[in-house]
């Protein structure tokens, strides 16, 4: 099992490789001088040379990307345009914002999406599960950032519950949790909805039902249980997601994370800044998505034997 | 006499199959009509594209959607402008009905954009298997590995904003969808007879797909393609909300958020009107997508 994880770590290298040089490429096409952006619009021509020449921007294209991803695994992601601070510095400051964001945001859409989910499933075609059917509809529907804006109108603005921006104390972080949450609570609930329907009909729980075992007992520890496998699923994909749904989302609420910290290097054509937050963010998803692997052999012990012998 | 039985079959079984193609529309039609979430969606498309198709009968792009009228500033909605007016004095309606014009043009651009590269990999990846496949797929899973908004955020950062850029971004980060949807329909009817009939035939592989293939793959393509119409005109307003897509004074509904987004406290309705207006597009081709699967195929609804 062991050489399994390693074997899906190791997995995770080519993906960052490939995505690097995308965007290497990508940004390569980008108009506009590096040293020509530090130095400024009125720095003479000979400086801005010397610039270019000291920055290895004179080099052919793949010397520099090799150079890239080889001060890059040392942890050197070159140094911002604008601020003159390494990137990683940079990049590493702003994480714990967008990473408590992310998390409060999935546990919120863990805990009231899988149970309005049952809910649904268990109650079908009443009254409730068409009300959580249509409200799931309407968020998958809604930007985040529109939900994010009518969140600050009715419980900042109007009763005053909450601040408007910022990012000090975890009050900062109710409404733009919640809003993250929205659609991935929209999709799990959906989503365990359908799987507790197809689980519910299965033979084991008709002789869990035959034998007399009590309805909540069966729900929890006959159906969950077996419905647990695709909805994990969902939030590993999700959690991906919604890392990038948060670079808006932090953009409404004025949290200093991963998210302004691109827009706002993108706007400035803070090249090395972007690079490293898109790489970061990939990174992240990927570790995110192994982790989601190994939780599966727990859950199933199908595949956890399968691992086990081989 | 021989030749003239065989033209004589041949034409037959074309009309056979031409009928049962109808009969087989129809009774799609006949699941999706039942399906009344599925019909709303369809009734509120086909007023958004009539708006969109005759919105200057209603407006003047110049005139009350783009050309600022400072006396006219912040007027709530009445008789005269139903929506009200932003901070530049601009009709709200007028630039919502232009606004539907972005939206779904832009939207179909990008769908079909990623529709077309990824069909053409995706088909590519199933057809011919082994090692194209393995290629191809790791190469889309790159691509799928970077959040689609950050991808998109990357590729407007290096291109810079404008409509066709942002086309492009939005794009790029949907192709895999469409070259996993494609693969697996392919693979799907790849070991079917007809196929083989065609290869004994000495028909082009390209014709094959294109003609063979494809047809019989074309139900899961339409329902990924609508469903991506409504991300995509999600996405296209992330982007012009956080000011790398449409650029102002064109009239696009997250760009419209983005400018009223100061008047939130004091003037609530120009932040409401284009949200709205967005959840109503997107959910029209939600419902849509969903209902199309149904009817599709059966067997998926308990």
């Amino acid at each position: 099992m062991i050489k399994y994880i390693i074997k899906r770590f190791l997995m995770i290298i080519p993906v960052i490789i490939g995505i690097s040089f995308l965007l290497f490429s990508v940004m390569e096409l980008t108009p506009g001088d590096p040293a020509r952006l530090i130095l400024g619009e009125t720095a003479a021509q000979s400086d801005v040379d010397a610039l270019r020449e000291e920055m290895g921007l004179n080099d052919n294209f793949f010397v520099r990307y090799v150079n890239y991803v080889v001060n890059a695994l040392k942890g050197d992601f070159g140094n911002s345009y604008i601020t003159g601070l390494p990137v990683s510095t940079e990049v590493i400051s702003k994480f714990p914002a967008t990473f408590k964001l992310a998390v409060t945001a999935m546990l919120i859409a863990v805990i009231i999406g899988i149970p309005i989910g049952i809910i649904s499933a268990v109650k079908q075609y009443t009254i409730i599960d068409t009300v959580s059917l249509i409200s799931s509809l309407i968020m998958t529907s809604m930007p985040g950032f529109w939900l994010g804006l009518m969140l600050i109108l009715v419980f900042a603005l109007k009763l005053d519950l909450f601040p408007v921006t910022g990012g000090d104390t975890w009050m900062h972080y109710v409404l733009p949790s919640v809003t993250l949450a929205a659609s991935t609570m929209a999709i799990l609930i959906r989503m365990t909805r359908s799987t507790m329907l197809e689980v519910i009909r299965q033979d084991y729980i008709r002789t869990a039902k035959s034998k007399g075992s009590g309805e909540s007992r069966i729900i929890f520890k006959h159906a969950l249980r077996n419905a647990l496998l695709p909805i994990v699923t969902v939030i590993g994909i999700n959690f991906a997601v919604q890392l990038g749904g948060s670079m808006i989302i932090e953009n409404v609420f004025a949290i200093p994370g991963v998210g302004s910290l691109m827009i706002e290097a993108v706007k400035m054509k803070n090249t090395p800044v972007v690079l490293a937050s898109v790489i970061f963010v990939a990174l992240l998803g990927g570790l995110v998505n192994l982790a989601v692997d190994i939780l599966y052999m727990y859950i199933d012990p199908r595949l956890r034997s399968q691992y086990v012998k081989g | 006499m021989i030749n003239q039985e065989m033209f004589g079959n041949a034409t037959k079984t074309k009309a056979k199959t031409s009928t049962k193609k109808r009969s087989q529309i129809k009774s799609i039609w006949f699941r999706y009509r039942k399906n009344k979430l599925a019909m709303f969606g369809l009734i509120l498309l086909g007023i958004m594209i009539f708006c969109s198709i005759f919105a200057n009968h209603f407006a003047d792009y110049e005139a009350d959607a783009v050309s600022q009228n400072m006396n006219a500033r912040l007027l709530p909605p009445d008789s005269e402008h139903i929506f009200g007016t932003d901070q530049y004095g601009r009709d709200m309606f007028a630039r919502i009905l232009f606004g539907s014009r972005i939206s779904l043009s832009v939207g179909l651009a990008t769908v079909a954009f990623s529709l077309t590269v990824g069909a053409l990999i995706g088909a590519a990846a199933g057809y011919y298997g082994g090692r194209v496949d393995n290629i191809l797929m790791r190469l889309m899973d790159i691509l799928l590995a970077i959040p689609g908004l950050v991808m998109a955020i990357a590729v407007v950062a290096a291109l810079g904003p404008g409509l066709i850029n942002l086309m492009i971004a939005m794009g790029m980060a949907r192709i895999p969808q469409f070259a996993r949807v494609v693969r697996s329909a392919i693979l799907s009817v790849k070991g079917q007879e007809y196929i083989e009939a065609a290869k004994a035939c000495g028909t082009k592989d390209a014709r094959i797909i294109l003609k063979h293939i494809l047809p019989n793959a074309i139900g899961p393509i339409i329902v990924q393609a609508t469903l991506n119409m409504g991300t995509a005109i999600l996405g296209i307003s992330s982007l012009s909300f956080i000011g790398l897509g449409i650029q102002p004074p064109t009239p696009e509904w997250g760009s419209m958020l983005s400018d009223a987004r100061s008047q939130l406290r004091y003037y609530p309705h120009l932040v409401i009107i284009p949200g709205i207006a967005i959840v109503l597009a997107v959910m029209s081709f939600n419902l849509i997508g969903d209902g199309l699967r149904d009817a599709l195929d059966p067997r998926l609804k308990n």
